[in-house]
């Protein structure tokens, strides 16, 4: 059953009453409905690409969040072979937040990370809703050093709201795993290569998306706070978020305009979430398309590399 | 490097220069409200002569605190693209620029100077909790990158002082962008074997703390201090429960193994002194006054180019 967004409502509407009538020609084999049937599918499906055609930031968040949009585990079984996870950070536990390991991308050795947000209640819990605590950072911290030490390609797959906001994972130094893996990040003699498939929230995306290569899918979101934070802190009212979402310019576009991000990956109108083939395919020739980029470069190239990206980010705003 | 584009020449700061306040002006303690006049209060480094409560600091008042003779050189920050964004929220981004602008007297967010510490010649940083909450965008970072870059090229420590609700949201997607910026800079103080000091004060939160503020090689923080990624109001909301006392306070995190050590403000100096020294292979300081060395003027205007 296809969950619609709030402003997928006249859509639902349209397609619900051609399901209806397509129910009802089961049950009475002398009714003809076809061709009316066919008009609201036609009717359905302009609607839908005169939605997409043009998202505002919101909706696009809204989109970015849908829970049917393929998560971290469905790109690691559609994309990867011989998947192995590792867990753990030797230290204190294994944060289910964030997925990880070896396995091979188009036959060649490389180490995975990603964040997964669950597809139903108790995996949602289980990944906790895809915000990692210190522990989830510090496995990645060491799954890099291996890619590193071995010699593989790290690719990593960004969907969270952001690190965990508790009490334990303060306790265990949140600020300082974060800061760990964005370090790691930058001294890996390997290309590191990164995809936000949903949400990039804040510092907890960071961590992982310290990139030589960044793509994002069309309608996935990359921000420094959830619109909703943003709206409850500069205009006291988290109602504002449309607001904010639009202030932040959190979107691929925008992002990819302020020379943020390297790639906008297309998603088929109707979103990822209606299309996880097709967007998984999308995504499956982005990341080889930036690990072909970079497979020239010496390790000390890429090191360079990723730090001259960020030390000149930010050097043109967008236009007025 | 090629992203300096406005070099501004230093200028001398010294004592003479502070903005005076009447001294028979007085403040009250936000602790324990106890009345302190202004000369007491600058004396003490802005602590409460009577409950020992660490009030806000300027980075420029601190400075003159921390540097021999008050002196100090500032080093000049590459300006960024103004409000990259357009942002605007119920204020415009350019507005509120202007207006902490005014109420601090400072350009940005944070102050690079270089001068000596107990003749320890040393690079710092101090962010202005101020000046917007002292949030981390564009400027911040760059001038994280100059003052590393200028450790680096006169081989000296960093000591960075932290402050900060965290990013800043009006420059969006670049505001965070400075983690792994600034991580950078602490990278290439690593690469060049210079020690990194970070200072942790009231309050450092955020993206700040979960980037240049937790790579240090030592951590000290002034008491009571609050430093955290996500703060005490969204904990609790999440977790549905009161947290407790001194939690997230320096003292808490200093049990936690997050920092070295937990220090006076009037004791920063000399703290910081023997560390640098420590670290840096010198002997030890002299205490008490000395002569001014040969071919040294204390407070001696830098020569015109
Ligand atoms: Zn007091």
């Amino acid at each position: 059953m296809t969950q619609y967004l709030e402003f997928e409502k006249p859509l639902a509407e349209i397609e619900g009453k051609a399901e209806e009538l397509r129910a009802l020609a089961r049950e009475n084999k002398e009714m003809d409905v076809a061709g009316e049937a066919e008009a609201l599918d036609q009717k359905a499906e302009e609607l839908l690409v005169s939605l997409y055609a043009d998202l505002t930031p919101w909706r696009k968040c809204q989109v970015a969040r849908h829970p049917d949009r393929p998560h971290c585990r469905d790109y690691i079984d559609a994309l990867f072979t011989e998947y192995t996870p590792l867990a753990g950070d030797r230290n204190f536990a294994d944060d289910h937040a964030v997925m990880g390991g070896l396995a091979r991308f188009d036959d060649m050795p490389v180490v995975v990370i990603g964040h997964e947000k669950g597809n139903d209640t108790t995996s949602r819990i289980t990944h906790n809703f895809g915000m990692a605590r210190p522990e989830g950072y510090r496995k990645a911290v060491r799954l890099m050093d291996m890619a590193h030490r071995f010699g593989l390609p790290v690719i990593s797959l960004v969907d969270t709201p952001g690190a965990y906001p508790g009490k334990g994972a303060e306790e265990r130094g949140q600020s300082e795993a974060i800061a760990r893996a964005t370090q790691k990040c930058l001294e890996i003699g390997v290309p590191l290569v990164s995809v936000v498939i949903g949400e990039g929230g804040s510092g907890g995306a960071v961590a992982f998306a310290t990139a030589n290569r960044v793509a994002m899918l069309e309608h996935s979101i990359y921000s420094v706070i959830s619109p909703e934070g943003c709206a409850s802190i500069l205009w006291k009212d988290a109602e504002k978020m449309r607001e904010a979402a639009e202030a932040l310019r959190l979107t691929a576009q925008d992002l990819m305009s302020l020379g943020v991000i390297d790639r906008i990956i297309p998603e088929t109108t109707g979103g990822a979430h209606r299309h996880k083939e097709d967007t998984i395919n999308g995504v499956r020739s982005a990341i080889a398309g930036m690990l072909a980029d970079l497979s020239k470069k010496s390790p000390k190239e890429l090191i360079k590399d990723r730090r001259n990206k960020f030390l000149s980010m930010g050097s043109k705003g967008l236009a007025a | 490097m090629n992203w300096i584009s406005n070099y501004v020449r230093p200028r001398i700061n010294s004592i003479f220069s502070r903005r005076e306040t009447p001294d028979n002006l007085w403040t009250k303690c936000t602790e324990c409200g106890t009345m302190l006049f202004h000369r007491e209060m600058r004396e003490n480094l802005n602590v409460c002569t009577n409950c020992g409560h660490h009030m806000g600091i300027t980075p420029r008042d601190r400075f003159i605190a921390l540097f021999d003779g008050g002196v100090f050189t500032e080093v000049a920050v590459p300006a960024p693209v103004t409000d990259p964004l357009q942002f605007r929220d119920q204020k415009k981004y350019p507005d509120r620029m202007k207006a902490a602008q005014k109420g601090t007297g400072e350009q940005e967010a944070m102050l690079v100077a270089a001068g000596d510490i107990g003749r320890t010649p040393i690079i710092a940083a101090a962010q202005d909790f101020t000046f917007m909450g002292g949030s981390m965008g564009m400027y911040v970072g760059n001038a994280i990158i100059a003052a590393a870059e200028e450790a680096v090229k006169q081989k000296r420590p960093l000591v960075l002082f932290s402050a900060a609700g965290g990013a800043r949201m009006q420059e969006g997607i670049l505001s965070l962008m400075q983690m792994p910026r600034t991580t950078v800079a602490v990278q290439m103080l690593k690469e060049a074997n210079l020690p990194y000091i970070v200072v942790l004060t009231h309050p450092t939160t955020g993206g700040v703390t979960a980037s240049y503020a937790m790579l240090g090689d030592v951590h000290i923080s002034e008491p009571n201090a609050l430093i955290c990624f996500a703060g005490p109001r969204v904990i609790e909301q999440t977790i549905r429960e009161k947290l407790p006392e001194g939690f997230q306070r320096a003292e808490y995190l200093l049990e936690h193994g997050m920092l070295d050590r937990v220090i006076k403000r009037t004791e920063m100096r000399e703290e910081l002194i023997t560390i640098t020294r420590l670290l840096m292979g010198l002997p030890p300081a002299i205490k008490g006054d000395l002569p001014a060395p040969e071919g040294e003027a204390t407070a001696e205007e830098p020569s015109a180019k």
